[in-house]
């Protein structure tokens, strides 16, 4: 086992910086393409002087050729010394506040709408063609349209302000209080989750059905197991492999951005929040350590979701990555 | 051959409902199984054979199937059996191996876990005690180096080893019946033969009753006690083997004995076969349901014959209105294989 996962570990790593390299250049050259980009110009005030405009650009080296500046802020990056154009505060520093907050968030979510939709996949594939499978499609279909800052801003009013059942958005430390940070995140969750429920139960749901008619459940049966074994161990355990694939990947892309409408309607302050300010600031270098961030979660989860193929799926295998 | 029969089907009859309208699979079919028999059933697919044998383990129920007819298997009816009784019927007294054993094994579980999980299921040897079995029947239905592939997983066995570790597992638990659904239609000619040779070791051997179903006539040839032959979810022909192949009855069983091909025989410029097409069990033809394809059919076949032993033998009976002495004229007439001396 270790020769072909030390060569794919390698091999990752090595896309894993090339994927990086390509996110940065690429998000560098769009901002400095982008009309009003000029930094100076904004830092400068509301009725700048030009010498005051060029001043800054010395200052903040905006007057070197793009690629040294490119390569300042990549080394900065990397060094812990890149601060944000307009609050000036440490953006690696901003970053790593904001981490728990959004590890919070999307791993408690992951969760939620991993086990509501095998529950509701399950049940539906069971029920197929009956009222309440029916009605979970349909229930699906308004959980997969609805927007999360909408289902989040109602929430957060009826249950949160309204009723005053759960706090009004906002975080706190799990190693503050537990129980508050549960409170805190349950809204944001579910939020998070709709979307993906209803969309695992439905990819889930189909495919219980195609995999009750193969030939080994037949055999199972045949075997005398329980009805429940034959679903658990047989059914389920099959059509699970491409799901737990779709929730990797998924789970990737909701660190790496996902949750900036989650975070910013809840007021998390985590990093998809900070990203949404950035951005709406055209604040560069947290725009480009936040991507950075993005990108490398994006990467480490779908070689996560490789090894975990391998495992589920005794017919792949990691050095080739494709069925024998 | 004059033990008791072990498993006594009568009158079984398996509608399914279907977008198309009411699908009649099985339509009064009944037979005996003795113990330590080997019976073939025989017949072209949509004839019922499979949906006979899958019904007698219970695995056709469901919301759109009706059944019908009594399955006695010492004592308790197979046909109106309770769910979980059959359940633990299955795999552990009557048990099946199927067509296709790359399908048929799961794919995610190792060879030795899926044998182990049946002789769990039954009784309550414990993990250990399971594998060590599983390695053991591994061993005993030929296969080499047993401890080792009962911790592969299918896709790493050859066709002919997966169906031998399908045989394996239906024998886990020493079973009074196995029913054996096209085991080698799959695999290639010289692993099918080892295959048949295992299935006849285990009756001969050890009296295991044997329901072999097949589409192949040659197949049964060497290896089975009494054939049945099915044709449009009816019997249409039973007997010993020796009555089917030198003294068939039914005309369908003409034209399957016909369709074989002989290396004692000059080869034909074409392979015989069965004009036409078997018949939708939807809109069944009425009568004898192999009336459109029959080239001796005449006013009577419109009427469903009834499975009579017409030709003397108590036991060989067969579903056509001709007389013996009509089906003598006419099956010398359109001949084309008559017995040889060789078994």
């Amino acid at each position: 086992m270790g020769g072909p996962m030390a060569r794919f570990a390698a091999r990752r790593l090595v896309s894993m910086l090339f994927v990086l390299f390509a996110v940065s250049v690429l998000v560098f050259l769009i901002f400095n393409v982008l009309p009003s980009g000029d930094p100076a110009v904004r830092m400068a005030g509301k009725v700048p002087t030009e010498t005051q405009v060029e001043a800054i650009r010395e200052e903040w080296g905006f007057d070197e050729p793009l690629y040294v500046q490119y390569a300042t802020m990549m080394k900065k990056i990397f060094t812990g010394d890149l601060v944000s154009y307009f609050t000036r505060l440490n953006v690696d520093e901003e970053i790593w506040k904001g981490l728990p907050r959004t590890l919070s968030l999307a791993i408690g979510a992951a969760i939620i709408w991993m086990a509501f939709a095998v529950a509701l996949g399950l049940y539906s594939a069971l029920r197929a063609g009956r009222f309440s499978d029916r009605l979970l499609t349909v229930l699906a279909l308004i959980g997969i349209s609805m927007p999360v800052f909408w289902v989040g801003a109602l929430l957060s009013y009826y249950l949160g302000y309204k009723a005053g059942i759960f706090p009004n958005g906002g975080y706190v430390e799990f190693f503050d209080s537990p129980t508050q940070w549960l409170w805190h995140l349950i809204l944001p969750w579910f939020a998070l989750a709709i979307l993906f429920i209803g969309f695992y139960s439905r990819v889930l749901r189909a495919d219980i059905l195609e995999t009750m008619d193969e030939d080994y459940v037949r055999t199972a049966r045949a075997k005398g197991l329980s009805e429940r074994r034959v679903l658990l161990s047989h059914v389920l355990r099959n059509s699970l492999i491409p799901v737990v694939t779709l929730w990797g990947l998924d789970f990737g892309a909701v660190i790496g951005g996902g949750a900036i409408l989650t975070e910013t309607v809840f007021n998390l302050q985590g990093v998809g929040q900070y990203a949404a300010d950035a951005i709406g600031q055209l604040d560069l270098p947290p725009i480009m350590a936040v991507t950075m961030f993005g990108a490398f979660f994006i990467v480490l989860l779908n070689a996560a979701v490789d090894i975990a193929y391998a495992a589920l799926d005794p017919k792949i295998r990691l050095e080739g990555g494709e069925r024998r | 051959m004059s033990a008791a029969p072990i498993l006594e089907v009568s009158d079984l009859a398996v509608a399914f409902r279907t977008e198309e309208g009411v699908l009649q699979a099985v339509d009064d079919v009944g037979f005996d199984l003795r113990a330590g028999e080997f019976l073939a059933i025989v017949g072209e697919s949509g004839s019922g054979k499979s949906v006979t044998a899958l019904t007698l383990l219970g695995l056709t129920r469901g919301p759109n199937a009706t059944i019908s007819g009594t399955a006695r298997f010492v004592g308790i009816d197979l046909a109106s059996a309770g769910d979980d009784e059959l359940r633990r019927l299955r795999g552990d007294r009557i048990a099946m191996v199927f067509q296709d054993p790359m399908s048929s094994l799961n794919p995610v579980h190792r060879v030795g876990d899926q044998i182990a999980e049946q002789i769990r299921a039954h009784t309550d040897a414990s993990k250990e005690a399971a594998h060590e079995r599983a390695v053991e029947l591994l061993g005993s239905v030929g296969i080499l180096n047993p401890a080792g592939r009962s911790r592969a997983f299918p896709h790493e066995l050859s066709g002919g080893m997966r169906q031998r570790a399908m045989i394996a597992m239906a024998l886990s638990l020493e079973p009074e019946i196995l029913i054996a659904d096209e085991p080698t239609t799959a695999l290639d000619v010289t692993i099918q033969a080892q295959i048949l040779d295992l299935l006849q070791e285990l009756n001969e051997r050890r009296g295991l009753s044997v329901v072999l179903i097949t589409h192949d006539l040659g197949v049964v040839a060497e290896i089975a006690d009494r054939v049945l032959v099915m044709y449009g979810g009816r019997v249409v022909e039973q007997g010993t083997l020796d009555e089917i192949f030198y003294d068939p009855q039914h005309p369908y069983t003409w034209g399957l004995l016909g369709s074989l091909t002989r290396l004692d025989r000059p080869r034909p410029k074409r392979l015989a076969q069965i004009p036409g097409s078997p018949p939708s069990l939807v809109a069944p033809p009425a009568g004898c349901h192999f009336r459109p394809r029959c080239p001796h059919a005449f006013g009577r076949c419109g009427e469903v014959p009834g499975l009579e032993p017409r030709a003397g033998a108590a036991g060989h009976l067969d579903r056509c209105w001709l007389t013996p002495e009509e089906k003598a004229d006419k099956r010398q007439a359109g001949d084309r294989i008559a017995p040889t001396g060789s078994s």
